[in-house]
């Protein structure tokens, strides 16, 4: 039987899992939204990843099958989108249901019922973007979770609706998410697995994919094997910000300096130097040869710059943290930003804005700010002496990595290699896996005994 | 002094000198004893002592009642006064002391100085600081003592008679004209001579720490252990008597293979060594303490405990040549050092002591200690491949401990350490 270990990352915005086999590939990897219960966005982050391996399975057992179409990766990936479709329909489902409920209870006779009339549309409203958006927009990666894809839907069909009443409706959903958020569901692969070939199979996105063809008959027994298949994990490893509230034994916590090292080292061997901006933590880490961190510096005192700095900043212009690199992008110019302060840098930013300064100018003069904050960071911790790795949330913000290559080239030299993973926000769950893999071999054994995690 | 455990004799030693040096301070009116305010690197004890004044140590005073937990309410004395809330927070806690009637940690009264000594080493704040307390003891007597700094590294004849002579006509005849007697060189010969001898013993009780497992805390008890000759008892038999008495207990722990004393009791088992660099935290002292303890983390060496002395490095008081022994002193204190030659001393730690990894724990309001700690880290994890870690806080400013940042840093540091122990004992790559 196949040996699987998993690591979690905790952090302060969003919740990773990754789970490795025994050379250290990554097989399935999960991500959610770090919500006030921990323990629910650690566990929805590893059945994701549960779920992630089992497709990854899926996939490799069919890439040994004969007689299948060139395009069988590309059905995959849209078998894995309507799988996530279907997770997020059943919950929205639940929060239709809870919609009800505070529509009943939250307002007056009247009032409740004009918004009881209406709900039943908004939800049909929103239900068929939401469904093309997974299916053919691949919203499934782009690591927008249930809340955000819900809100933004959501408060543009209240809006539609022009009611006087907007308030009101969005008290419903302000309610309402919460605890539907907080609801750790257990999904049947196999039904929701078969139920997405077959959604695939009525979309007819796939000619070849047709009722009872070789095709579907193999993908739909692939399943059924699949989905019997027991994944255990033979042992785990959890970091982050919010590791030490992970149901984990002690032995089984991490610090995210290793973590992220070990992890970034792993997918970038000659990677001496690494860099990881997550949500409230800058982290300049030295590592050797090994993987092993040798020396590291973090953010003291202020977290300004980081993950939940950009996600104020969205705010404060209304726009999706998704947006701002982006519109940084497309500035002529860059505005001198001054302030150290996420707050103050909010008022800046609107002083900025009144006396005529674009948008986009000034959102590339604050990426080059925090990039800055950042360099001093990695100057502390000893500078870049060779290959370089950017890892963390931030890391998928393309302004932050334009500032951050420029500055970097710039201060140590124009042949440092600079990497950065598409997955660079799984590298300190990547590490927490490869930790947990080697902790089996370590002559740890009484708290080995304690740490073997049961069967997912 | 480690609190909730068997005092040993040693302890119960300490506490009576100290004790009785407060008492002593607040009964100066009954018994006309005069008072000299000075500071710790690079006092002048034994010369005091031969005057028959007592000193007072102004930082001591500071770190004790941060440990009392009184500094933070004196801080906030000090910053209504003006004080910024980046000035040196022992000189905020020490003002914001005297505007709460000058109690010191023992709750006994600190007498008014007769003579302020500054014997500035390595620490320019001393000189402001002196210049505040100037302006609260209006026409008390100042005596400057200015100790050149080591800049190349070496003590030249010419910086030796320059302090000679700064002690001739400026030190001596203040102390004469403060305390009312005459120079006695006998007596500062004597003095010397104690001096000598508790210094022999201090330099045996640190070196302890070479053994595997160290019966003694280096850092975090090493700041007792050099609390009599810091606050005033050098150049005293009874000093003398305290370390005699403090090495056989640890001889003792050696032939026992126990591990060091600790407020949380006994370390059971020494898992990583270490050198650190920087004073520790005094706000939250045992906290801080608990944190390397409940890790098995015994400080092995460190830098701090060496800022009333680097005996280890061969400097004795030598009664044969007084003052300049006297001026040998002030110049080769931790303090005075330059930067090379600090890195010098925590490398040498770090081979001797055979540290598994180095700590800065960085201050925030003490710029002369601060200053030049990254560099030193970087030149140490260059020139030894040792491990590095940093960490940040103050001395007695409880607003600057931040008991969750401090953790997440040493958690991390202290995994790496383990991690490398694992992995390099392995000695294949693991990626």
């Amino acid at each position: 039987m196949s040996k699987y270990y998993l690591g979690v990352d905790l952090g302060s915005t969003t919740s990773k899992a990754v789970i490795i086999n025994e050379k250290d590939e990554i097989i399935g990897k999960g991500i959610t939204n770090t919500r006030a219960n921990y323990k629910v966005a650690a566990d929805i982050a590893r059945q994701e990843a549960v779920y992630d391996t089992r497709f990854t399975l899926l996939n490799q057992n069919l890439r040994v099958e004969s007689g299948l179409p060139e395009n069988i990766e590309d059905l995959l990936v849209s078998l894995d989108d309507a799988f996530h479709f279907l997770e997020f329909d059943i919950r929205l489902q639940k929060l239709y249901n809870e919609f009800l409920k505070v529509g009943k209870s939250a307002f007056d006779n009247k009032l409740s019922k004009l918004i009881l009339a209406e709900l039943p549309g908004l939800i049909d409203q929103i239900r068929p973007q939401i469904k093309e958006a997974y299916l053919h927009g691949g919203l499934a990666r782009k690591s927008q979770f249930f809340r955000d894809v819900v809100n933004e839907q959501y408060t543009q069909a209240v809006d539609s609706l022009e009611t006087e009443y907007f308030e009101k409706f969005m008290l419903v959903f302000d309610k309402s998410i919460t605890p539907v958020e907080n609801e750790m569901i257990e999904f049947d692969f196999k039904q929701l697995a078969t139920d997405a070939l077959n959604m695939l199979l009525e979309a007819g996105d796939y000619p070849e994919l047709t009722a009872g063809s070789k095709l579907y008959q193999k993908v739909a027994k692939q399943i059924q094997i699949i989905a019997d298949e027991k994944i255990d994990i033979t042992n785990m490893v959890g970091t982050g910000y919010g590791r030490a509230l992970l149901p984990f034994p002690e032995s089984c916590i991490k610090s995210e300096i290793l973590c992220h090292a070990f992890g970034a080292h792993a997918v970038f061997p000659n990677t001496r130097t690494v860099l990881d901006i997550g949500g409230q933590d800058t982290k300049a880490i030295q590592v050797d040869g090994y993987g092993l961190v040798t020396s590291f510096h973090m953010n003291d005192r202020c977290a300004a710059g980081c993950g939940r700095y950009l996600g104020y900043i969205a705010d404060e212009l209304n726009i999706s943290l998704n947006e701002l690199g982006p519109l940084a992008m497309e500035a002529e110019k860059q505005v001198n930003i001054c302030s150290t302060c996420t707050v103050f840098a909010g008022a800046e930013l609107r002083e900025l804005l009144n006396v005529g300064e674009k948008r986009s100018d000034i959102l590339a003069g604050l990426h080059r700010s925090i990039v800055m904050r950042a360099m001093s960071l990695i100057a502390r911790s000893g500078g870049v002496h060779n290959e370089f790795t950017f890892t963390g949330g931030v890391a998928r913000n393309q302004a932050v990595l334009k500032y951050v290559s420029a500055m970097i080239h710039e201060s140590y030299g124009e042949d440092i290699t600079i990497n950065v993973h598409t997955d660079s926000i799984f590298m300190g769950a990547l590490g927490g896996a490869m930790f947990a893999r080697r902790n089996i071999d370590v002559d740890l054994p009484e708290k080995q005994k304690r740490s073997r995690a049961k069967a997912v | 002094m480690a609190q909730e455990v068997t005092k040993e004799k040693s302890m119960l030693l300490q506490k009576k000198m100290i004790g009785g040096l407060f008492d002593e301070l607040a009964h100066v009116k009954e018994s006309g004893k005069k008072v000299v305010y000075t500071f710790v690197p690079g006092n002048l004890s034994e010369l005091i002592r031969a005057f028959d004044m007592l000193p007072v140590y102004p930082e001591i005073n500071a770190l004790q009642s941060g440990m009392k937990k009184r500094s933070g309410g004196f801080i906030k004395e000090a910053e209504k006064l003006g004080h910024s809330e980046d000035v040196c927070t022992y000189v905020k806690c020490d003002v914001g002391m005297f505007l709460n009637g000058n109690k010191g940690p023992a709750d006994t009264q600190i007498p008014p100085p007769d003579l302020l000594l500054l014997s500035y080493t390595g620490c320019f704040t001393f000189m402001k600081w002196f210049e505040t307390l100037d302006r609260i003891y209006p026409g008390v007597e100042v005596a400057m003592l200015h100790t050149p700094y080591q800049e190349d590294g070496k003590i030249t004849p010419e910086m030796r008679a320059y302090m000679v002579k700064q002690l001739k006509e400026e030190v001596i005849p203040k102390m004469e004209k403060v305390s009312g007697k005459k120079f006695d060189e006998a007596k500062l010969k004597e003095n010397l001579q104690h001096s000598a001898d508790a210094e022999d013993y201090l330099v045996q009780i640190f070196e302890s720490a070479k053994h595997k497992p160290s019966p003694i805390d280096g850092y975090f008890a090493g700041v007792y252990y050099i609390g009599p000759v810091n606050i005033g008892f050098r150049g005293t038999p009874e000093a003398t008597e305290y370390y005699k008495q403090l090495l056989i207990e640890i001889k003792e722990r050696i032939r026992l293979g126990k591990g060091p004393v600790t407020p949380e009791g006994e370390m059971k088992k020494e898992r990583f060594r270490l050198v650190v660099e920087g004073p520790p935290n005094w706000t939250n002292f045992r906290e801080f303490w608990k944190m390397f303890y409940d890790l098995g983390v015994v400080i092995v060496a460190s830098s701090y405990t060496k800022v009333g002395g680097v005996f280890d490095l061969g400097f004795r008081h030598n009664p044969e040549k007084p003052l300049e022994s006297l001026s040998d002193y002030c110049m080769t204190v931790y303090t005075n050092h330059n930067l090379p030659q600090r890195i010098d001393l925590l490398s040498k730690y770090i081979k001797e002591y055979q540290a598994d990894g180095f700590l800065v724990n960085s201050i925030k309001s003490c710029n002369s200690f601060s200053a030049g700690q990254l560099m030193m880290m970087r030149t140490l994890e260059e020139r030894l491949e040792v491990p590095v870690g940093f960490i940040e806080s103050d001395l007695v400013d409880p607003r600057y401990f931040s008991f969750s940042n401090i953790k997440n840093r040493l958690d991390s540091f202290f995994q790496m350490l383990e991690q490398r122990k694992i992995i390099l004992n392995q000695k294949t790559p693991v990626a």
